[in-house]
């Protein structure tokens, strides 16, 4: 097969596809938190998040970027995934629906390969971002 | 506020961890995942893959389960003590160096590399690193959590 993913191929300003969710719901947190091992109740107890000052339980974190890692292996496949980091700038709250985003912003040469920089980034409907990362991924 | 003379720098005792397949099924379910090799292990090895291909952020699950005791975030005798109720995930980052698959073991070494205050000590920051290493002894994987840790 050949590779659409060469230095000659990608270019800075290439958009990935969008990632687009379903809305976030009840039973979507719950099977995260069994599926992840993370068994913070702010996500899946609605008293205890309340008792914190929360309106509702909230989206792990782990799971939009979760989301995101899935944007990225579309596009290419994980061995590709040199690195990758993400800041959580908002939560994202029960019904949301989340799309992700990315963009090749640089094509450079490291440890004798070709490599993307992508700048990668998931919203709410409500169109609040909710991550702000990077990612560098290898070219063919 | 968090006590940087005892936390910083401490490193968590190491755990060694199998990951299980069961569970990555389970982790593709539960995150709606459509690609399946990360949940059929004949479509796994036509990619050419020994088995399952631990997906990219289940690193961080694998930390989790179980939590180190030295050095962890909520653990009151031998970490930080920070209640649940006021932790959020602040960044989050990882570093690749092999593929990992369903059935290996791997060895984790915890960091407590950074504990930051910030908006005059409502809020600190704690980095955490994690390395990962097969039985082999080869680095597979780096991760970076940092906790946020809301005082006010």
């Amino acid at each position: 097969m050949a590779d659409l993913l060469t230095e000659t191929r990608v270019a800075v300003g290439d958009r990935l596809p969008d990632h687009v969710l379903p809305p976030i719901s009840r039973t979507t947190l719950a099977l995260f938190a069994g599926a992840s091992h993370d068994h913070v109740p702010l996500h899946i107890d609605s008293d205890f998040a309340r008792a914190a000052g929360m309106e509702d339980v909230f989206a792990h974190g782990m799971l939009s970027m979760a989301y995101l890692a899935q944007m990225l292996t579309r596009w290419a496949p994980q061995e590709r995934l040199r690195r990758w980091s993400a800041r959580f700038t908002a939560i994202t709250p029960l019904h949301a629906a989340v799309t992700c985003r990315g963009e090749v912003v640089e094509i450079f040469e490291e440890a004798g390969e070709w490599r993307a920089r992508v700048k990668i980034g998931s919203w709410t409907d409500k169109d609040v971002q909710t991550l702000d990362g990077e990612a560098v991924v290898a070219l063919a | 506020m968090i006590d940087r003379d005892r936390h910083l720098g401490v490193d968590s005792e190491p755990r060694t961890i199998e990951i299980e397949r069961g569970f990555l099924k389970f982790f593709a379910k539960a995150t709606g995942e459509t690609d399946p090799i990360y949940f059929d292990e004949a479509a796994a090895r036509t990619a050419g893959h020994p088995d399952l291909p631990v997906p990219p952020t289940y690193f961080f699950s694998i930390s989790i389960n179980p939590r180190p005791r030295r050095g962890d975030i909520f653990d009151e005798d031998e970490g930080l003590g920070i209640p649940m109720s006021r932790v959020l995930h602040g960044e989050q980052g990882f570093t690749y160096h092999r593929t990992v698959h369903a059935g290996d073991r791997l060895t984790l070494r915890q960091t407590t590399r950074d504990i930051v205050a910030k908006k005059g000590g409502a809020l600190e920051f704690v980095t955490h690193e994690t390395l990962f290493e097969n039985a082999a002894g080869q680095l597979c994987a780096e991760m970076r959590v940092v906790t946020v840790v809301r005082n006010g």
